[in-house]
């Protein structure tokens, strides 16, 4: 119940002509998008600031959203990058020592159009029948003609990464804290107010400030600040390179390793990035990790094939089977596209991981040099910490193949 | 891995009989147990000794043993069956102990069987509080300081450092029996005493109190690769402080950040998997609102209360997923029941708020302490589900039967601003009604209750809400949107109807013209992520409507809502029997019901599930949507047959006996003219609407007399009095006269009170057998021992009762189950009470007997005769084999109850003892119910007065001919004397003292409590304390000379040393 609201109108108009009514918060505004559906119950600022949500509406199936309010520590960056936000009931008491403000406050200071009061089960419904779908929403009250046109002017694009990458190179040196300990707010620049997952992680028991800092080259195709912040918590100093950095540029450095983040839009669309991931794969064997739109960019320079799903895997509850460890885990995901299976056997890469539920590719692994990527993510943030011993695999690969050099 | 191919045969244990702490939850899980492993090939044999449950039914498991679950039942059971596996973690409390007993005896391992699914490391680390103190600091997981204590002298050393409060739990107990929060020395030496009696080890945890934090709970599941996934996450209402059983909870957690969300699975995930346990746990935290500091509060591994909440609230079937992988299976290997095509290693999420609310006995127990704290008093709960909040709370309030419409009761309302805010101060059963009511009148703000609650912010405003949307109702106008919002927030047609002012038709009108009816969305795991199979809907207010009507004929059965004390678990038998029935008839048979620890909520179990609350609206809005052929009340006991009057009024076709008839059968006066007619006697009795009216009664009838309200569940309020002094009290304390709710008075007739259940199809009758009770007529049929087939009776006092039965039903024009109690006082029968619905014996006369009750009566509802059946008219044949009813107690639970047995019922289960000699019978029901059988020792007598006769003399001389030393009273000293039987005297004083040193080595103890009371259900009665003290030491106390007798029977068995018998039933 929303007594703090100002009255608004809240439509969702669907490109093929269907309509959900209900109110509007946040932004008066409107916007067009990919209309998707998260299922986490947790996590909605987390999801909110996810570059990877570029240009994407999101239906949240929990419906009670913004129980917690908004904090000063949740973002995965500097802002929302989602474009619109769909809910069944609005909550505009909060709860929690964190809270700063509600989430109808943070999408008015966002500029961001939200609904709430409609059916969003029936829109996950709909959306997992006939797939993700070009949407508008908007809380200005426009008519229906209306919101049809601007529907259809609107455009969804594939090549967003190009745009939430970080414009300019930058340096982040390792964190004094240990894995698993709170970081401190503003820490991280580029992500502002950020904080690490806590939780349980095997750290090597090791002080990571007493041994020399290995150097990772990240290519940021729109990067959460968790992964950032688990990195640098393994001792990392990282060099986060804006997209279409050449491999040059980067291996100029002589990186430890190098990571692919993940990051919106259509892989195939990434062409600049595919190419100089290939160059790198061929200029050296410096150890690469690939997370979700970096696993699939790894997967079109090796020569592998992507393809669009049709509503994706945006969620904190599928389970993943890793053939290394014969276990399964429980796994953050948010991706529209994924890896096609035997595109990448015949590659010289291995299927390490696979979603239980539709056997998709979750990760894979180079037979004969130290490359690897999941589809998923690891960092969590939200969603369950089960996976974070990629990051400690990433490390010990920089760690063997520094010490057989 | 796949299943381990070694097991062919797998043991199970059940829980026994129903307890606070113990409930239906156990009966769910067992079930599903046996379902999972059965389709697996594996033969499966169950040993329970309650004989109300579904996985004691024929066709749930390979062979049921109904026998007590004693070590010795459970060795000779395993030496005859040799199972490959024994699975304990699907019987509650009961069965981990007894498989720890078993095992730690070399008993499994002496006939090679394995402890499947958890393993004495896990339960040890899990249940001592001092491995399980060790284990954390180990892995680093946060407890409380806490000291473990087996005398006063380390409680008092912990004082010393800590400070007060402190919570104090016992050792291996269930339901937190025993413990408690102390704020003072003395609190603490009672509850530490209490504590270390209670533990099955002497050992209690004292522990820093974190009161007030939030309590969380995580249900894991981790396979033997280990894998671990959450089922569900659980916020409780109430902070820490009080039982989590006695919470109103939450799922899935509403306040926590992802952060800290993720913070607490971890933890769970990290104690699970230090812990070894392949299957189902439980992990409670407090976590700390204002830092997000938590600690670890209790770990339960095995199945619980909390995971069959969880399996309703997720979808995820919990016990059936632990028991494949107790044989082996990985959670990876196995797919999602609901979806059918993902698998089952994966998170459930939800896209509704589920809020459980607990069922409290405290309308039966007038004398017991409502507050709450950390030991469980609540005997059921219900669980209601919706797309808010607000509606989700508001339904649960409707399901718990307490005559409310929202979230306000009368008698809150009521009280004056400073009383009200006393209640509110205390911690009881109906704070939430407080909370309202303060809001209502703007005693204190949200930010106010908070500090004094330190119920999270959270819920509050969500009460806040309410409040505003009832002024908004109030204020008016009644738009057709501010229908549309109420009803979408949960409230009723009628609080609507009660703050607007407007007429119920005016409402109607509103609604139909706009059509504001809720829709039905599907439980489906994945909130709608992935197409699902099950038929498991609940209501809300939203667009989209996913229950689609079949176009088979349908019937819907009501369910029995909470378990509560009166209504248990057998009205939950009988629904799922009726469920079946209707399938195997050929119609679509739906079932609603509210409570979650079922097997009739499961969602397997019948065609449709709607997990609704029985409130005549939603009643009503489910039978709109579904348009059944018909509805049977019968089987959900009075919760559904109370639905009778407003169905009918509203021409729903109720099958079986038509509402005019349930009306006569429940309308005294027209049911004694009706009785007078067939030439039956009933005991001579009145309504009375005031107090003079009474008494001219009283001059006509003489003492003793039966009191009682009219329309009553489990003689609620019922009791015998013997003089002027007791009615004229009853009359004011117990009952609020007035002519709408009129008290019956009644002859009381001192006989064998006997029970006939009966199925009638209009014409026949089929009596499967006839129970005579142990007890004589005034002690509740619930709470008597009872037996099958009767053991006194002349053939022609049979053959009375079966007349008499063919014409009550046939008059009454019964179709379907009847249940008629009589009193025979050596002359004549009487007509004590007639149930025209299901009863507590069905269950147990199904399956002694093998007549399938519920199947004849849903046939019969159907229109077949029973003529035309295998099992013919008239009473059934005997059987060669005697069953006992033993009741059992949960009232070392309820501090300061009475235990004295009376005509209102206070058992909250029950077990059967089965043998073929009526002693030996006896004999396993009371060591199936767990009482005390001493072989010797001193028994503490005291005798009210008109039970000071040759009868009792007889018996009290057979006790000491036993071997029994005998120490009476003052008041009881005389008559002993008079009647030649030895004893010697002793006060209230001296008996307590040797309660006392029960567990002691000291001579000066009592081994028995005969004590029958002059009046129970009354604190300041001199021989109450010794009763409540008795039964919290565990030492048997007889209330009734003729359980004391049959007690005797049983004492000389065991004194005898008597081998039983344990066989499976047939």
């Amino acid at each position: 119940m929303t007594k703090t609201i100002e009255k608004m109108e809240g439509l969702i108009y669907l490109e093929d002509g269907t309509v959900f009514k209900g109110r509007g918060f946040g932004f008066k505004g409107t916007a067009v998008g990919e209309l998707v559906f998260n299922t986490s119950m947790t996590g909605y600022q987390k999801i909110l600031t996810d570059p990877s949500y570029k240009g994407q509406i999101i239906n949240m199936t929990y419906p009670l959203i913004g129980n917690y309010g908004i904090s000063r520590i949740d973002n995965e960056s500097d802002k929302i990058h989602a474009f619109g936000l769909v809910i069944k009931d609005l909550c505009d008491t909060p709860s929690n020592s964190n809270s700063v403000m509600t989430m109808d406050q943070w999408l008015q200071e966002q500029k961001i159009p939200g609904v709430f009061g409609v059916d969003s089960r029936q829109i996950t419904k709909k959306i997992r029948t006939e797939g993700t779908v070009k949407c508008l929403i908007s809380t200005e009250g426009i008519s229906i003609a209306k919101a049809r046109e601007l529907c259809r002017q609107g455009e969804l694009r594939g090549d967003w990464m190009k745009e939430v990458s970080t414009e300019k190179k930058y340096v982040l040196e390792p964190m004094t804290l240990k894995v698993g300990e709170p970081q401190m707010a503003k820490e991280c620049p580029e992500a502002g107010e950020n904080r690490n997952s806590g939780g349980s992680l095997n750290s090597d028991g090791k002080s990571p400030d007493k041994e020399k800092p290995l150097h990772v080259a990240v290519l940021d195709f729109g990067v959460k600040a968790n992964i950032l912040s688990c990195l640098r918590q393994r001792n990392c100093r990282l060099t986060v390179y804006p997209y279409g950095t050449p491999a040059e540029e980067i291996l100029a450095e002589k990186p430890d390793g190098i990571f692919l983040t993940n990051g919106p839009g259509d892989p195939e669309e990434a062409t600049e990035a595919i190419q100089e991931v290939q160059k790198l794969i061929r200029m050296s064997e410096t150890p690469m990790f690939g997370i979700c739109m970096g696993h699939q960019i790894l997967a079109i320079a090796l020569g592998g094939k992507t393809y669009k799903l049709k509503y994706g895997h945006r969620g904190g509850n599928h389970g993943v089977f890793d053939k290394d460890t014969k276990r399964s885990y429980i796994t953050s995901q948010n991706h529209g596209f994924a890896v096609q299976h035997e595109s990448i056997i015949l590659k010289g890469m291995e299927v390490t991981h696979l979603n239980l539920n539709d056997g998709t590719v979750e990760g894979m692994e180079h037979r004969d040099f130290p490359i690897f990527s999941v589809q998923f993510h690891p960092e969590a943030s939200p969603g369950p910490n089960d996976n974070d011993y990629l990051f400690d695999k990433f490390i010990r690969m920089m760690k063997e193949d520094g010490s057989n050099a | 891995m796949p299943k381990k191919s070694w097991l062919n045969k797998i043991l199970i244990i059940g829980s026994g009989p129903i307890v606070i702490g113990q409930a239906a939850e156990f009966d769910y899980a067992g079930t599903q147990a046996c379902k999972a492993i059965k389709e697996e090939g594996i033969e499966t044999i169950l040993v329970n000794s309650n004989p109300a449950t579904i996985m004691t039914d024929k066709g749930i498991a390979d062979k049921v043993y109904m026998e007590p679950l004693t070590e010795e039942a459970l060795a000779q059971i395993l030496e005859k069956e040799r199972p490959d596996g024994i699975l304990a973690g699907f019987g509650g409390q009961t069965g981990l102990n007894l498989a720890m007993e078993l095992e730690s005896k070399g008993v499994l391992e002496q006939y090679g069987t394995a402890l499947l699914g958890v393993n004495r490391e896990s339960i040890r680390k899990a249940e001592d509080r001092e491995e399980f103190k060790r284990l954390m600091q180990e892995i680093g997981e946060p407890i409380p300081s806490s000291v473990i204590a087996t005398s006063m002298e380390e409680c008092y050393e912990f004082i010393e450092k800590e400070g007060f409060p402190v919570i104090i739990r016992p050792a291996y107990t269930l339901g937190g029996t025993g413990g408690g929060i102390a704020e003072n020395r003395e609190e603490l030496e009672l509850l530490c005493h209490k504590g270390m009696e209670n533990s099955a080890i002497g050992q209690i945890l004292l522990e820093k109190s974190v009161a007030g934090w939030k309590e969380i709970e995580y249900e894991v599941i981790r396979d033997g690769r280990d894998n671990c996934i959450i089922i569900c996450s659980m916020e409780n209402l109430d902070p820490v402080g009080v039982h989590t059983g006695d919470s109103i909870v939450v799922a899935p957690t509403q306040t926590l950040r992802d952060e800290e969300y993720q913070m607490l699975r971890d933890s769970s995930i990290k104690i699970i998997r230090n812990l070894e346990i392949e299957g189902g746990c439980n992990v409670q935290f407090a976590l700390n609102p204002d830092n997000g500091e938590y600690i670890v509060i209790e770990v339960n591994p095995r199945v619980s209360r909390s995971s069959a909440l969880a399996s309703k609230a997720a979808g995820y079937p919990i016990a059936k997923i632990a028991a494949k992988i107790a044989l082996g299976y990985n959670l990876d290997e196995l797919s999602n029941y609901v979806t059918q095509t993902t698998s089952a290693c994966f998170e459930p999420v939800l896209d509704y708020v589920v809020v459980k609310f607990p069922k409290w006995p405290f309308d039966k127990f007038r004398t017991a302490s409502r507050k709450l704290g950390t030991q469980m008093k609540a005997t059921g709960e219900v669980m209601s589900i919706c797309r808010t909040f607000e509606s989700a709370l508001l339904k649960a309030l409707t399901s718990i039967e307490i005559k409310c419409d929202g979230l306000h009761i009368p008698f809150v309302s009521g009280l004056d601003d400073e009383r009200l805010m006393d209640k509110l101060n205390n911690c009881d059963d109906e704070r939430i009604f407080c909370i309202a009511e303060v809001m209502r009148r703007d005693l204190m703000d949200v930010e106010e209750l908070y500090q004094l609650l330190k119920i999270d912010r959270w819920f509050l405003n969500k009460i806040r809400n309410i409040i505003d949307l009832e002024r908004t109702l109030q204020q008016g106008p009644l738009t057709k949107e501010l229908v549309y919002e109420a009803e979408a927030r949960g409230f009723t047609d009628t609080d609507i109807i009660a703050l607007s002012g407007v007429s119920r038709d005016v409402l109607q009108d509103i609604r139909v013209y706009n059509d504001i009816y809720p829709v039905y969305k599907m439980v489906d795991t994945c909130g709608g992520e992935f197409d699902a199979v099950t038929p498991y809907y609940y209501s809300c207010y939203d667009e989209e409507d996913e229950s689609v009507r079949s176009p088979e004929e349908k019937i819907l059965v009501i369910g029995s809502g909470p378990i509560r004390i009166g209504q248990g678990i057998e009205f939950d038998y009988c629904c799922v029997q009726g469920v079946w029935a209707i399938k195997d008839l050929g119609y679509e048979a739906i079932i609603m019901n509210n409570n979650p620890e079922t097997v009739s909520t499961d969602f397997d179990t019948s065609d449709k599930l709607y997990f609704e609350s029985l409130h005549i609206d939603n009643v009503m809005n489910v039978i709109k949507r579904e348009r059944p052929y018909g509805v049977i009340l019968q089987f959900g006991g009075q919760t559904s047959l109370n639905l009778a009057e407003k169905l009918n009024s509203r021409s729903i076709n109720i099958l079986g006996t038509s509402y005019k008839n349930i009306d006569l059968a429940e309308d005294r006066e027209k049911f004694c003219e009706l009785l007078d007619q067939l030439g039956i006697a009933v005991p001579e009795g009145v309504a009375v609407t005031n107090e003079e009216e009474a008494f001219a009664a009283v001059k006509r009838l003489g003492y003793p007399l039966v009191v009682r309200p009219s329309y009553v569940i489990g003689g609620r309020a019922m009791q015998v009095v013997y003089s002027d002094i007791e009615l004229k009290r009853y009359l004011k304390e117990a009952v609020s006269l007035s002519t709408e709710h009129p008290v019956l008075i009644d002859q009381y007739i001192s006989g064998k009170e006997i029970e006939v259940d009966a199925i009638a199809d209009g014409e026949d009758i089929l009596i499967p057998g006839i129970m005579e009770h142990v007890e004589r007529a005034g002690v509740h049929s619930g709470d008597s021992i009872s037996v099958y087939p009767d053991y006194s009776l002349s053939e022609e006092v049979e053959q009375t009762l079966v007349d008499y039965t063919k014409r009550i039903a046939k008059a009454l024009e019964v179709i379907g189950l009847v249940n008629i109690q009589y009193a025979y006082d050596g002359e004549k029968i009487y007509v004590i009470e007639v149930n025209p619905r299901a009863s507590r014996t069905v269950p147990i006369l199904s399956k002694v007997t093998g007549v399938p009750m519920v199947k004849l009566a849903v046939a019969a509802m159907l229109g077949h005769k029973l003529a035309g059946s295998e099992y013919g008219t008239g009473l059934y044949k005997r059987s060669e084999e005697y069953a006992v009813k033993v009741p059992v107690f949960s009232s070392a639970k309820l501090t300061d109850m009475d235990i004295a047995l009376g005509p209102e019922m206070k058992s909250t289960g029950e077990v059967l003892g089965i043998d073929k000699d009526l002693d030996k019978a006896l004999y396993k029901g009371f060591l199936g119910a767990n009482m005390d059988i001493p072989t010797g020792g001193n028994v503490f007598v005291t005798l009210r007065e008109s039970e000071q006769n040759d009868y009792t003399a007889e018996i009290l001389k057979d006790y000491t001919e036993a071997g029994f030393d005998l120490y009476v009273t003052d008041d009881t000293i005389d008559y002993v004397k008079a009647h030649g039987i030895a004893a010697q005297p002793i006060d209230y004083d001296t008996a307590q003292q040797w309660i006392m040193n029960h567990s002691t080595g000291s001579d000066e103890k009592l081994s028995l409590v005969i004590n029958l009371p002059t009046v129970a259900n009354r604190k300041e009665n001199d021989s109450f304390p010794v009763r409540r003290k008795a039964i919290e030491r565990g030492i048997s106390v007889m209330t009734c000379m003729d359980t004391a007798r049959v007690f005797l029977k049983a004492i000389k068995l065991k004194q005898q040393d008597t081998t039983l018998e344990y066989k499976e039933i047939v």
